[in-house]
């Protein structure tokens, strides 16, 4: 097997009292994309932070590319990563090619390279107003840029698409499959946001520093063992009538089905001649997060009362 | 050393952009030439002045502007791009905090310092043409030198302060309290301790004391080689004291070593 791109190991991280992080464990393998989830304050980005190196971990080993991204002697690994973080105001009195020129420089790269990349981004008609002129979607598509720049190995961004329109949030996802092709490994942080599952291999969902999942989708939808939704269309109230149906139907008067159950219930929809179309629904990203994050309260709770 | 000059570069077109060059230069020079010609107009005379009364009022002048433009200049250097996310973001970089730290220094100072050399640098120019004594230039060259060295230890100063400040307008204030001790209040306390004193401050203590203020040394390398009738306060006491120019110089150049050092410790201890 190939060695992970990033690996962590039992890292835990503290900031005075307050645990950021706790023993978490992760490998990322060279051109995967992974979505991490959690929401504010959940230690999304102090494990960016861990893995960028600007901050050390108090427990566990974090590597980077063979490297501890902390230490001097990885510093010229640095311009192999890219970091788009949240909420960043680039200099508002440069041009964006001005800004985008900056950063290029810093790791290395010519001007042409920035101007390549404001035209892969998509803002490179606006390259000679300054930034303060630019629009939040504009803004974002810059700092995209700035992620890009020399060609990163390992990608991480945070909340890369607030603020996208759907037009630009496509185009983003087809450069993060792209990328994905050429070998990177992306960090996609975020929120859960629909379209994002089409385009990530896993998903680890954490909250207050701790890993509640790590998995595929597909892993994390089975183990949620979340029932489907299926929207029978043209049965007419049938549906209450039906001894085998009935203890299914929920109050939107869809049926909420069990996964073990869901062959066996269509079959016997699609027998009734009356239907004319049929939705079924697996569980998706958000209701899975959601499964996760009332799951650990609940354990919370009992852990309080007993 | 690509990356010190890629942000020194960045930073010094900042001060371009933002006509911070172009105005303190403005300011030096209207000072220094208003001085030069009209300084004796209080005594009813127009014309140039001696040099030593010229150079005395400049260097009294100077003292209050220039660790008022360096604060002013470089306040939010650091606290500014960490309200902004940027700070985050180059550490992110292939760039050691030093790295970062020394070439806004370059890009800053060298704003500060080519702003202080045409300034006063174009009157020192003007008396020249006009009298062609060799002294002129050489007088002018250590206020020069000494002015960009206080310029540039002001810049210092306003790092650490941008580093410990957790937001812009805590700088701004800090810094603005830090002008006011170092041009006033100092001065004056030194002043109260040599009248205050009962046995009296001798000349060395006294001297040894002004030492711990970048602006007092810098009023001593200029009128240290003055003729003492144009000087008056505290100051007369000290000029007598035996340290020479270079000596002097050299204590400046401390003032900008130290700080820049103390703001580097503040850097690397820094959380982000």
């Amino acid at each position: 097997m190939k060695t992970p791109v990033v690996s962590l190991e039992n890292v835990s991280k503290n900031y005075k009292s307050l645990q950021a992080l706790s023993s978490i464990n992760l490998q990322l393998a060279q051109g995967e994309v992974l979505g991490l989830f959690g929401h504010n304050g959940a230690g999304k980005t102090t494990m960016m932070k861990l893995i960028l190196g600007v901050i050390s971990a108090d427990a566990g080993d974090v590597t980077v590319m063979g490297m501890q991204p902390d230490n001097k002697s990885a510093w010229h690994m640095r311009a192999k990563m890219g970091y788009l973080p949240e909420n960043v105001m680039f200099y508002e009195q440069l041009t964006g090619l001005e800004v985008l020129t900056y950063f290029a420089r810093l790791k290395g790269q010519s001007k042409s390279h920035a101007k390549a990349l404001l035209e892969q981004v998509g803002i490179a008609h606006a390259m000679g107003r300054q930034v303060k002129t630019y629009s939040k979607g504009m803004r974002q598509r810059l700092g995209l840029a700035q992620a890009f720049i020399g060609e990163p190995k390992l990608l991480l961004l945070d909340e890369p698409t607030v603020g996208l329109d759907p037009n630009a949030t496509a185009e983003f996802y087809s450069s993060v499959d792209q990328l994905k092709t050429q070998g990177t490994s992306v960090v996609l942080c975020s929120h859960v946001l629909p379209g994002v599952e089409q385009h990530i291999d896993r998903a680890m969902i954490i909250s207050g520093g701790k890993t509640l999942a790590l998995g595929t989708i597909a892993e994390l939808r089975a183990a949620a063992n979340l029932p489907t939704q299926i929207k029978p269309q043209g049965l007419n109230g049938a549906l209450l009538e039906d001894s085998m149906l009935k203890s299914y139907v929920n109050s939107a008067g869809h049926l909420t089905v069990p996964e073990q159950d869901k062959l066996k219930v269509l079959r016997h929809l699609l027998a009734d001649e009356s239907l004319n179309d049929i939705a079924v629904e697996s569980a998706n990203l958000e209701q899975v997060y959601q499964y996760y994050l009332a799951k650990t309260e609940q354990t919370k709770n009992t852990k309080a009362e007993a | 050393m690509r990356e010190i000059l890629t942000v020194a570069n960045k930073e010094f077109q900042d001060g371009l952009r933002n006509r911070w060059l172009l105005s303190i230069t403005l300011i030096f020079a209207v000072l220094s030439v208003g001085l030069t010609y009209f300084g004796a107009a209080a005594s009813g005379a127009v014309g140039t002045t001696s040099l030593s009364t010229t150079i005395a009022s400049l260097a009294s002048l100077a003292v209050f502007l220039i660790p008022l433009i360096a604060l002013l200049l470089s306040y939010d250097s650091f606290v500014g791009e960490q309200e902004g996310g940027t700070l985050l973001l180059l550490l992110t970089y292939p760039l050691s905090k030093n790295q970062l730290l020394l070439g806004k220094f370059l890009g800053q100072g060298g704003i500060i310092a080519l702003a202080t050399v045409l300034g006063f640098g174009s009157s020192a120019l003007l008396l020249f043409i006009q009298n062609s004594d060799i002294a002129i230039l050489q007088t002018f060259g250590y206020f020069i030198l000494s002015a960009t060295l206080l310029g540039l230890s002001f810049t210092a100063i306003a790092y650490m302060i941008s580093l410990v400040a957790s937001e812009k307008s805590k700088a701004a204030g800090v810094a603005l309290i830090t002008w006011f001790f170092f041009a006033l209040v100092f001065d004056l306390a030194l002043l109260a301790l040599l009248v205050g004193a009962e046995t009296g401050l001798s000349q060395t203590a006294l001297t040894q004391l002004m030492m711990l203020n970048p602006a007092d040394i810098f009023r001593l390398v200029n009128l240290a080689g003055l003729d003492s009738s144009d000087v008056n306060g505290a100051l007369a006491i000290a000029i007598k004291a035996n340290l020479t120019q270079s000596q002097l110089l050299m204590l400046l150049l401390g003032w900008v070593a130290a700080p820049l050092a103390i703001a580097s410790i503040i850097f690397k201890n820094k959380k982000l």
